[in-house]
């Protein structure tokens, strides 16, 4: 018998490479994770560092500059290099700002159903007689009402505003997380190594948080990148559908909306916003299918 | 086989309560009720206020509301809507048509165009076309669809002039609604030019709620057909020298389409969500649009009942979807 | 390629209509559905649209294009002296509809007057039970306590007693709450025990005759041969209803309709440079308005609201809103046309020192933060209502008050703006029969500021004063002299910023004629074809 140190210090090759170095080596392969992830990075240092990279602020109305056309067009003007909008403001600028607030929005809803799906689900998971056919059933009814619908209404409850946004589109997709995470523990508890952690005496928060949520993490941090990006979309149709967060604050989908009146006359004041979502969402996307890929190949054909 | 059937159904009933219980609290707690919404501006006189609540029923404790609406609904009874005093079914029987034949025509697009596009890109994997239909359909993932139809009107029926703006037939068609499915009216009322525009103003409609189901049956499509097409009966078939168009859609299709048919199902609330924006952006007279001024109005009878018979229906397809996979997968009847 | 089917779709039409050569289809974009068809029980404009100005009369109505009272069912009428007493001598000559539901075997009578009255006002009726929302309309212009008593005295004659006199009766019986319908349908009806059919399938004595309701996509009407005024020339006419006003723009440039309403102000000059549209416009009876809620914090002092007045770039606003010269600057509570309308109340010059001044005498602190309430859709009277807010938040801003905007859904606004829940909230107002009364006591008045219509919760007692006996008096001039002064009052308080004083506009194509656009905001088709 050799002692551990000694073959470390032999030979690298043997070693089982570490979960980062595989994953990273799994999810860079894929050209289009990659490009993705990039296009986020661009996207969250402009978040982050917004008020910086911003060229104007985002509120000031230039009111001598309505509706001036991107920089390269006729009429255009070099200090407002994509133009401005029904108020004067600068669209860039607008655009540098909303990218904050669509951030926040899908990464606040993220965590805002992830944590109660989660736990909902492992709940249902591990009492399968009466709490979790109860929890299902719940969110079978959530499940069966159109989902927009249900948000529409949750807004119109709470009335509009940024945080009951990011509440109504948490709501909205808490059923996913908790089927998702009851599928995967259901899976796990009939593994051996459950059974010998119950018969090694392990209670039920340590079983349920120790043991089984961690085997259960891949399919759900896919989830989480895919439900990021619907809860940008959902954010902006929300906006669209005039519920959204409150002006003058720039929201991608409310901006959508005020320039919908402007769509004949100037088109960037449409064309941009929406670009911009489908955009980000995009990278979202291609990133999530990357981390699919790389955590867990098993899950490569689900949609 | 019956007994996963039955037990399935016994689920549903559940379900359905819970689904009455959540319509009829959730729009309770809109602020502002119906009669003062329909007066507006105008001034409300108390009284008169409170006769109207009377004469709707609505003065009485919430428990008992809901009981008044369970019984009516268990006689069949849908109620009326408290704006147009006119039954929610006859209502709802009049739009749904016209959204189920944008949905249908979504679906068709987009099943076509789909299944098409994910087994040419099975077969010729890692290829050019192969990351083609993979980066369009993840883009239509991705896709606003509000901002889609707008781009495309912007295009397609204000630029070009080859599609109408919105609506779902030339008005100066007089056709008489007897299915409520335009194109089966207009060939009803024996007018091929009214159905040729029928079908001109559902093209665009149709287009843009199909993108995301169109990605998603791609996407699904090819990853099936590849998994299929690695099976022992697939190389079988070709070794007894069947020809490769036969293998592919007869032996290899019809096995990977059970998994798309499966997230077909699951599509069919996402699809009456984005018909809710597709209607709005095309004025297309669906149930989309209703029950969105319905909560707007406050129309409660509207709002719960037309809920409701969504969700019937988004339960019934998902009931059939399920059915038709555990006669398809023996595996999974037995579980659970 | 266009034209094809659309030529095929008018012989078509012709050829269902079995009419004959002369009449031509009218289609109208119209703005949303009406929410039935019995214009006594809703309040909307699109539902008197669709159903009073189309289908039904009233004893008079409004001579096209003003606000003058002209005869309609009644041929004439008497008032008494102390100006209780109204006497309507009917036309012998109305027929009403004749339909495959309804055929009449009478002509109007005062009968019909009666039951359409009585139904209203007498708890006792049959049908006053039967509209589950009341009569709103009838109750809300104060009908209840007006109307003594309405009674017959031969088959043509109905007599009205009111309790007290009031100037403006004559145009209240003008408008849609009180459409003639008729007994003997609604007694067939009852009969039937089929009431909802009133609303459903409504008979009237109006120029057009309903054939078919498509909830969201048309309201198609065929001439009424025997219209008392003479058939219509526009036939059939259809009602394409297209919420969304581009898409009414649209599908006018592409003679998918013939008459567009409610264009958007901004659209207005490539409508008019378009060769085959033409634009009709009139300074209607309507103002856009902010209230300003004068029982909150700081909003109670006169001088704030005066600041706040000063520091608002009024005109700016308002051409970004409506576009150059599509709007009036508004100085008070209604626009010039009405009576007694004081032309001596000025817009102040925007002045932002003096309002910081005023706003430092009335120790507000700089950052102080007030709500504006605003809807989340545009209507007539405010176009754009985010974009307005945004405006004035950024105006306001200027001398440091700090306006957070709450945009909401229609129904809750309504809801939290009645309850007082703004410091200012942004609003209109449209004319219901071009009485001054009608925009001041119901937006004004001490009990609508205990009930909350009154957003502004503005209760003056000398402002009072004067608009309860003006609306005693009969004598015009003398009327105008009282509501001079009540509006000398409202503008050195300044319970409202009134903000503009919109025009209305209708776009068609340029071959129809005969379309009078009306300052009361109501569309009537019933001279309109296409030429």
């Amino acid at each position: 018998m050799t002692t551990p140190t000694q073959v470390s210090a032999v030979d690298q090759s043997l070693l089982y490479p570490s979960p980062y170095k595989e994953f990273w080596q799994a999810f860079s392969k894929n050209k289009g994770a990659v490009a993705g992830l990039l296009f986020m990075l661009l996207i969250v240092f402009c978040a982050i560092f917004a008020p910086w990279v911003a060229p104007h602020n985002p509120s000031e109305q230039y009111r001598d500059f309505l509706l001036t056309p991107p920089s390269w067009l006729e009429g255009g003007q070099i200090q407002f290099l994509l133009g401005t909008d029904e108020l004067g403001r600068d669209l860039l600028s607008r655009l540098i700002q909303g990218s904050r607030l669509s951030l926040l929005i899908g990464l606040s809803s993220v965590v805002m159903s992830l944590i109660p799906g989660i736990l909902l689900g492992l709940f249902a998971g591990f009492f399968p007689r009466l709490l979790g056919p109860t929890i299902m059933r719940l969110m079978d009814i959530m499940l069966a009402l159109p989902s927009l619908l249900l948000a529409v209404a949750i807004v119109a409850i709470l009335g509009p505003g940024l945080i009951n946004t990011v509440i109504a589109i948490a709501i909205v997709s808490l059923p996913s997380y908790v089927r998702l995470t009851r599928a995967a523990v259901m899976g796990e508890l009939n593994r051996d190594y459950v059974t010998a952690a119950r018969l090694a005496g392990a209670g039920l928060p340590r079983l349920m948080f120790v043991t089984v949520l961690p085997n259960c993490m891949a399919p759900l941090i896919v989830q989480a990148t895919l439900s990021f990006s619907s809860a940008i979309l959902d954010a902006a149709a929300l906006g669209f559908l005039g519920l959204g967060v409150q002006p003058p604050t720039p929201e991608w989908g409310t901006m959508l909306a005020s320039a919908r009146d402007y769509i004949e006359r100037a088109w960037w004041v449409v064309s941009l916003p929406g670009l911009t979502i489908l955009l980000s969402v995009l990278a979202i996307n291609l990133m999530g299918d990357g981390l699919r890929d790389a955590l867990d190949p098993k899950l490569k054909n689900a949609a | 086989m019956f007994s996963f059937i039955a037990r399935r159904l016994g689920l549903l009933i559940p379900t359905f309560f819970g689904i009455t219980l959540l319509t009829f609290a959730l729009i309770r707690m809109i602020p502002g009720d119906p009669v003062e919404v329909m007066m507006g501006e105008r001034r409300v006189d108390p009284e008169m206020h409170a006769q109207a609540m009377e004469r709707l029923g609505l003065n009485k404790p919430l428990y008992a509301q809901y009981l008044d609406y369970v019984g009516k609904l268990a006689q069949g009874d849908l109620g009326e809507s408290l704006r147009t005093r006119t039954s929610v079914w006859t209502e709802f029987s009049a739009l749904f048509p016209a959204t189920l034949e944008l949905s249908m025509a979504a679906l068709l697009f987009a099943g076509i165009l789909g299944l098409l596009a994910g087994v040419i890109a099975a077969l010729k994997r890692g290829s050019l076309f192969d990351h083609g239909v993979m980066g369009i359909s993840l883009a239509g993932y991705s896709m606003p669809i509000f901002w889609w139809g707008l781009i495309l009107i912007m295009f397609f029926s204000v630029s070009l002039g080859w599609t109408p703006v919105s609506g779902r037939i030339d008005l100066l068609y007089d056709i008489e609604p007897r299915t409520g499915f335009m194109l089966i009216d207009t060939l009803l009322a024996d007018e091929p030019d009214a159905f040729w525009d029928a079908l001109h103003h559902l093209i665009l409609p149709a287009i843009v709620l199909g993108t995301i189901p169109l990605a998603v049956i791609a996407r699904m499509t090819r990853s099936s057909m590849l998994e299929v097409l690695r099976e022992d009966y697939i190389r079988t078939a070709k070794a007894k020298g069947l020809s490769p168009a036969r293998v592919v859609f007869v032996h290899g299709l019809r096995n990977a389409l059970i998994p798309v048919l499966t997230v077909v199902g699951l599509q069919v609330g996402t699809l009456l969500a984005g018909a809710v924006l597709t209607e709005t952006i095309f004025s297309w007279p669906g149930i989309g649009k209703w029950l969105i001024e319905a909560i707007g109005a406050r129309d409660y009878p509207v709002v719960q009942n037309g809920i409701l018979l969504i969700a019937c229906l988004v339960i019934l397809v998902n009931f059939v979807v399920d059915i038709l996979y555990g006669f398809a997968n023996p595996r999974i009847r037995h579980q659970r | 390629m266009k034209m094809l089917p659309l030529q095929a779709a008018m012989t078509a039409a012709l050829l269902s209509v079995a009419l004959g050569i002369s009449a031509k289809p009218l289609v109208v974009c119209t703005e949303a559905s009406p929410e039935g068809f019995d214009p006594v029980v809703y309040v909307t404009a699109v539902t008197a649209d669709a159903a009073a100005e189309t289908m039904f009369n009233r004893l008079v109505d409004f001579k096209p294009g003003t606000t003058e009272i002209r005869p309609a069912l009644a041929k004439s009428w008497d008032i008494s002296e102390d100006g209780l007493t109204y006497t309507f001598h009917l036309r012998d000559d109305v027929k009403f509809h004749t339909t495959d539901y309804f055929k009449p075997t009478r002509n109007l009578n005062a009968d019909d007057v009666l039951w359409s009255f009585q139904r209203q006002l007498d708890p006792k009726h049959p049908w006053h039970d039967k509209s589950t929302t009341g009569f709103p309309y009838f109750e809300s212009m104060g009908f209840k306590e007006l109307l003594k008593s309405v009674e017959k005295t031969d088959d043509h004659t109905v007599v009205f007693t009111l309790t007290r006199p009031e100037a403006p009766f004559l145009a209240d019986v003008a408008m849609p709450f009180t459409a003639i319908h008729s007994a003997e349908y609604a007694d067939k009806l009852l009969a039937a025990n089929k009431t909802g059919e009133l609303n459903s399938k409504p008979i009237g004595t109006g120029p057009f005759i309903f054939t078919r309701y498509q909830k969201d996509a048309q309201v198609r009407f065929k001439a009424n041969p025997e219209y008392f005024r003479g058939k219509p020339p526009a036939d059939p006419l259809i009602l394409a209803i297209a919420v969304d006003n581009n898409v009414r723009l649209q599908k006018l440039k592409a003679n998918e309709c013939q008459i567009a309403l409610y264009p958007k102000p901004d659209d207005l000059p490539s409508i008019k440079a378009d060769p085959n549209l033409k634009v009709s416009e009139l300074a209607a009876m309507t103002t856009a308005y902010t209230a300003m809620n004068t029982t909150r914090k700081y909003m109670s002092d006169a001088r704030v609201r005066h600041a706040i007045n000063i520091a608002f770039d009024k005109q700016g606003y308002n051409q970004s809103l409506y576009g150059k010269g599509n709007a009036i600057d508004a100085t008070g509570p209604y626009p010039p046309t009405l009576l007694g309308f004081n032309d001596k109340l000025q817009n102040p010059a925007r002045d932002l020192d003096k309002a910081r001044a005023l706003l430092k005498e009335a120790g507000v602190p700089e950052g102080t933060e007030f709500t504006l309430f605003t809807r989340n859709g545009g209507g007539p009277t405010n176009p754009n209502p985010m974009l307005g807010a945004q405006r004035m938040q950024a105006d306001l801003a200027q001398i440091g008050l700090k306006v957070n905007i709450k945009v909401m859904e229609w129904g809750e606004m309504l809801k939290r703006a009645k309850a007082g829940e703004h410091d200012m909230v942004s609003a209109g107002w449209a004319g219901d029969n071009g009485d001054p009364d009608n925009f001041l006591t119901p937006n004004l008045s001490c009990d609508a500021a205990k009930n909350g219509e009154n957003y502004a919760r503005w209760c003056n007692e000398e402002f009072q004063g004067l608009i309860d006996k003006a609306r005693a008096v009969a004598e015009p001039a003398e009327r105008a002299a009282l509501y001079e002064q009540a509006l000398d009052v409202f503008d050195k308080d300044q319970p409202w910023i009134p903000m503009a004083y919109p025009k209305m506009f209708t776009a068609m194509r340029k071959n129809v004629e005969g379309y009078t656009q009306s300052p009361l905001t109501n569309n009537n088709f019933a001279t309109t074809q296409v030429k």
